[in-house]
């Protein structure tokens, strides 16, 4: 018995949602009483699992899984948690870990809840929460199987240091030419910005902006805070802002620290999508927006000038708490 | 080709969601049911191969007879045929044996799905449903081109996309993207009118066991007022997002 948590690298340095699924992972392997395992692929510096829990770590070196692909790394998740007997599996809810998390169970026959938001809820039955309903509500979910997957939401746990004496082992998977009935040709990534996916800090603009000639505001609130930037729907629809940017039930989840929303009316499709997000700050001019009702903190005012005058205090205050 | 739409029948996106008995059961009333919007692209997408390529495309729900309206929809929208699994959609892994004998008995090659029904958010149908059939799949799908057995795939990644290829058999997680949305069909009055020909076939469900059960609901916690600042004071807001809030 074991728990095994995908510990999920990107060109050998350890995404910061690895750090976050292994301190749940530590959590749960606590609560079964057991230990934690940690698997990662082509890793630099496999160790700095230890930090967080894990007391072994198997690290895979292979060329071949260089670059992502689903099913060799699904096949790879599922020979190290039979070699380990894992009974618990954790998985990452990035866009690779929402696609290898139903092939790993599958294959593992285990049962798989998806958007988990804590630790179990009971273990004996496996009761998990998970956000249902577009994070209008949550679920109980009891999976009724011996062995089990988790896929952990996003920033729903947290990140929590708890140093351990870690052994590593190499894994060297076994794996055929099936494994790779998928090539990836080429990626494209969205220049040198915050992705949504990864950014604590999310800011975002709605049709109450008026023309794309007006982002540039948008974007320096985005740069002093180190923020993504993100949109409404129609913004996107209307060609002002690229699709990648749309945000809400159709569009991206947001699960940031902070989203700030500016000129957004708050329909019940955008809060849909950012509903997880901690703290919301709306700036809109109109104080019957249903947006306050969703928001933490707001201002009711005009955007052409509150934002710039935000942009300039945030300047000053960064410099002082640098 | 022969392409195999995958079509969940959910609540309308404004729905309000409310829970009866105890907080274990989804309360319809009132509630609007839709074509899942992931999958509302994936048809549109279908019936683009349809009328480019000369596909031909079914349709599937496993649910019970409540979900016809919805397979109606997507006869009007375009679907040649539709296929109902009369049973309880009572877990992902279940929905998915269900479909993967569909596509096996009517020997379908390309399936697409989306990326998860907008009511569980799940996104779990489309990956069981390719592994359970051993086909390729592409997961946050947002382009996809056929061109004889050979396929062209973006995918969907944080910050960015990923283009791929492959080869048919092929199941995809679809979204937004496969079409724009101004091109998305909605059924005319002329579709509207055929959808009633077209064939409606209830299939009886395989014998499988489910391996989740959800137990009970639960509504966040209602939210506090929202703290208003003025627009002259926005020192304000910066002191309360961090010595309050502590997010900057
Ligand atoms: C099936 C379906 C799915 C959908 N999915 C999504 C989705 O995923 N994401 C999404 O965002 N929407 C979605 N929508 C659309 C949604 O219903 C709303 O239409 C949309 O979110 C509105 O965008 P908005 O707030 O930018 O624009 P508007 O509703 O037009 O709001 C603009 C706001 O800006 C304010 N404003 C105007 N001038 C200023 C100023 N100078 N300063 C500050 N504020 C100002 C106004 O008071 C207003 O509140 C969906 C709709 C449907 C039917
Ligand atoms: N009961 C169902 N019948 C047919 N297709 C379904 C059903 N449930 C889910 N799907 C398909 O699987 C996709 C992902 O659903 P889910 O895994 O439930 O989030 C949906 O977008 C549909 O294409």
């Amino acid at each position: 018995m074991s728990v095994l948590v995908f510990a999920e690298t990107s060109e050998g340095i350890y995404k910061k949602i690895a750090f976050e699924a292994t301190s749940y992972g530590a959590k749960v392997a606590e609560m079964l009483q057991t230990n934690l395992v940690a698997l990662s692929i082509n890793a630099t510096d496999a160790n700095q699992l230890s930090t967080y829990g894990a007391s072994k770590i198997l690290n895979v070196k292979n060329e071949k899984l260089n670059s992502f692909n689903a099913k060799a790394f699904a096949d790879v998740v599922c020979q190290a948690a039979k070699s380990e007997a894992a009974d618990v599996v954790i998985i990452d809810s990035s866009s690779n870990g929402l696609y290898l998390a139903p092939l790993v169970a599958y294959n593992l026959n285990a049962g798989l809840a998806s958007n988990v938001v804590s630790i179990p809820v009971t273990t004996a039955p496996f009761v998990l929460k998970r956000k249902a309903f577009s994070n209008k509500a949550f679920c109980f979910t009891t999976l009724t199987t011996s062995v089990r997957v988790i896929g952990l939401a996003k920033n729903a746990y947290g990140i929590f240091e708890n140093k351990v004496v870690a052994t590593i082992a190499d894994f060297t998977p076994t794996l055929s030419d099936a494994d790779f009935g998928i090539s990836s040709k080429e990626v494209i990534k969205t220049s040198g910005k915050v992705s949504i996916a990864d950014a604590d800090i999310v800011v975002s603009a709605g049709r109450g902006l008026k023309g794309p000639e007006n982002w540039g505001m948008i974007e320096d609130l985005a740069q002093v805070l180190g923020a993504a930037t993100a949109c409404s729907k129609p913004v996107a629809d209307l060609d002002w802002r690229d699709h990648a940017e749309h945000v809400g039930q159709t569009g991206k989840q947001v699960a940031a620290n902070l989203y700030i929303a500016i000129g957004i009316s708050g329909a019940i499709q955008h809060l849909a999508g950012i509903n997880s997000s901690k703290v919301k700050v709306v700036i809109n001019t109109d104080p019957e927006a249903p947006f306050f009702k969703a928001a933490d903190y707001g201002i009711v005012g005009d955007a052409f000038e509150v934002v710039p005058k935000l942009v300039e205090k945030l300047k000053v205050f960064k410099q002082n708490n640098a | 080709m022969k392409l195999l739409v995958c079509i969940s029948h959910v609540p309308d996106t404004t729905s309000k969601i409310n829970f009866t008995e105890g907080d274990t059961k989804f309360d319809t009333n009132g509630v609007q049911y839709v074509i899942n919007p992931h999958d509302e692209y994936c048809l549109t997408r279908a019936i683009w191969f349809k009328e480019k390529q000369g596909a031909t495309i079914s349709v599937v729900t496993v649910g019970t007879q409540i979900v016809e309206p919805t397979l109606r929809k997507a006869l009007a929208i375009g679907a040649d045929d539709a296929i109902r699994v009369d049973a309880e959609p009572t877990d992902a892994f279940y929905v998915a044996k269900q479909i993967a004998e569909v596509v096996k008995q009517g020997a379908f090659d390309v399936v697409l799905a989306g990326r998860e029904s907008i009511d569980y958010n799940g996104g779990m149908v489309p990956g069981f449903l390719a592994a359970s059939l051993g086909y390729n799949f592409v997961n946050a799908c947002i382009a996809i081109e056929i061109e004889g057995q050979n396929v062209t795939a973006t995918r969907e990644i944080d910050g960015g996309s990923e283009i791929l290829t492959t080869v048919l058999p092929l199941v995809i997680g679809g979204q937004k993207g496969l079409v724009e949305e101004k091109d998305l069909r909605i059924p005319n009055m002329r579709g509207i009118m055929m959808a009633r020909q077209k064939p409606l076939k209830v299939v009886l469900p395989i014998d499988i066991k489910p391996n989740s059960t959800t137990v009970s609901f639960e509504k966040p916690p209602v939210k506090s007022a929202c703290k208003l600042v003025s627009p002259d004071n926005i020192d304000e807001l910066i002191n309360l997002l961090h010595t309050e809030a502590k997010v900057i």
